[in-house]
């Protein structure tokens, strides 16, 4: 099992700083519009962003939530161990909001489309947009691609992306692993 | 995530306490759910339950089919008495005509002890026991500990009474043994005559005075009077049981602390509690139905992943 960085955290803090800036650049103030980091590994990204977005670019207020997918997932009673859930804290209503979704890695889509459909349930958004750390390219098993892409990658079926965060796992990096 | 170390719910002496742990904690994400405008999930959408009722419910019934929807399962009801059952089927020819149907799970409710039991030895789909006779009735022991659990933080160490008819009570049964699995001690308190005996050996004590026992706990779960089991007189009257096991506002004031009550529903005012105590700001009986359906709803959400494609 070989594994190689694919982005080192200088890497990533720059990638962040992009992505704070193109959201920045669509949505201005953020009064209308809510970011929603999908759990389990997507809030860390959600969260980094609302950081550099409030701390540094100095947006006053942003409505920050983490949904929790899995009982919305497709693959239940499909894989071998039962589906864990996490929490999920969305303290502000959705409807005739623009989201963004957020998460770390793209790889299938299907998470994307049970987060969609998830979100259903706390209102009716007027838009919808997609934000990813890694966009693993020519992997997708649905029609779903992300407004804001921080990296592309190729990566093989039997590679994966793995994301690391400081206050997770003591160090921001990304590995690509080869299993 | 573990996962149950059991294929159906047929009581809480089979369970560990690592279940009960894994029931409660994915109980509080259905509670987050079922608390929210748009209260459904699709999770179960390829599973159908059918519930089995031999005996009258209407809040156990009523909540394992809101829990079954909210999951979106596709539910069959089904009362014995408007059915076959009246024309001499037996249990396994009936169940295995509504399992030939394709039904996943069944929620069944028997008036015999250890009918889930047996059921479960002789048809293929998970089983949940719903309350089989005087035996047990595992998802209210469950709600009723996850209630304590939300409004004690913890139910290891509590002091928990049960008083009443504890001889024909399967809610007391169910709760004696999910108590002491999480640590919990138990005193129960009635008249002699509806305290089995040798019951001790499960590790509980006998408090025959309801104002010693009050005075010793943290939790008072009242159970009903259950007149419809009761074949001979177990006290002479009503009136007699209430003056000596009943719970009034007078007595509940004049505790040194302030406990919480518990029932397991139907309330027989004025018999067991009285009305005040009943809708006191110490009674939890509306959490327990509330919790009750995010427990069932985590029960069978654990049993169906279980149930292999």
């Amino acid at each position: 099992m070989g594994q190689k960085v694919l982005l080192s955290s200088k890497e990533i803090n720059i990638i962040l700083h992009r992505l704070a800036c193109q959201l920045l650049e669509n949505h201005e103030d953020f009064k209308n519009t809510v970011l929603i980091g999908i759990q389990p590994r997507g809030i860390y990204v959600a969260q980094r962003l609302a950081k550099i977005l409030t701390e540094e670019y100095k947006v006053k207020h942003i409505d920050l939530g983490f949904l929790d997918i899995t009982f919305y997932r497709d693959d239940f009673r499909r894989g071998d161990k039962p589906l864990e859930a996490t929490k999920t804290k969305i303290n502000f209503l959705v409807e005739d909001k623009k989201v963004v979704l957020i998460d770390d890695v793209l790889y299938t889509g299907r998470s994307i489309n049970a987060a969609l459909t998830a979100l259903q349930s706390f209102g009716r958004p007027s838009e919808v947009e997609l934000l990813t750390l890694i966009d693993r390219r020519f992997s997708r098993h649905l029609p779903i691609q992300p407004n804001y892409r921080g990296r592309q990658v190729d990566a093989i079926n039997n590679e994966k992306v793995k994301v690391m965060w400081e206050e997770n796992d003591g160090e921001d990096i990304i590995y690509l692993i080869n299993r | 995530m573990s996962e149950l170390s059991v294929n159906h719910l047929l009581g809480i002496k089979y369970l560990k306490e690592s279940d009960i742990q894994l029931i409660f904690e994915t109980a509080d994400h259905f509670k987050e759910v079922i608390n929210r405008s748009i209260k459904k999930v699709p999770s179960l959408r390829d599973i159908t339950i059918a519930n089995i009722f031999f005996e009258n419910s209407t809040r156990t019934k009523l909540s394992f089919e809101l829990a079954e929807k909210r999951l979106s399962a596709d539910v069959l009801n089904f009362s014995a008495s408007q059915s076959s059952v009246k024309k001499g089927e037996t249990l396994i020819d009936t169940v295995n005509n509504i399992l030939s149907m394709k039904v996943d799970m069944v929620v069944m409710r028997h008036p015999n002890p250890g009918a889930g039991i047996f059921l479960s030895k002789h048809v293929k789909a998970s089983i949940v026991n719903a309350g089989d006779g005087a035996h047990e009735h595992p998802t209210q022991a469950l709600l009723d500990s996850y209630s304590i659990r939300e409004k004690l933080g913890d139910v290891a160490g509590k002091n928990v009474v049960i008083v009443g008819d504890i001889l024909h009570s399967r809610v007391a049964l169910s709760n004696i043994f999910a108590l002491k699995l999480q640590g919990a001690n138990v005193k129960v308190c009635g008249p002699k005559t509806l305290i089995p005996k040798y019951i001790e050996s499960l590790g509980v004590q006998v408090e025959m005075n309801l104002r010693k026992a009050l005075e010793w706990c943290d939790v008072a779960n009242m159970l009903r009077i259950q007149n419809e089991r009761l074949d001979i007189s177990y006290f002479p009257t009503t009136r007699e049981y209430t003056q000596q096991f009943g719970v009034n506002k007078a007595l509940l004031d004049s505790l040194a602390k302030e406990i919480v009550i518990m029932h397991p529903g139907p309330i027989n005012r004025g018999v067991e509690i009285t009305s005040d105590v009943a809708d006191s700001k110490q009674s939890i009986i509306l959490n327990q139905v509330e919790n009750g359906v995010a427990i069932r709803m985590a029960v069978i959400y654990l049993l169906a992943s279980k149930i292999k494609q």
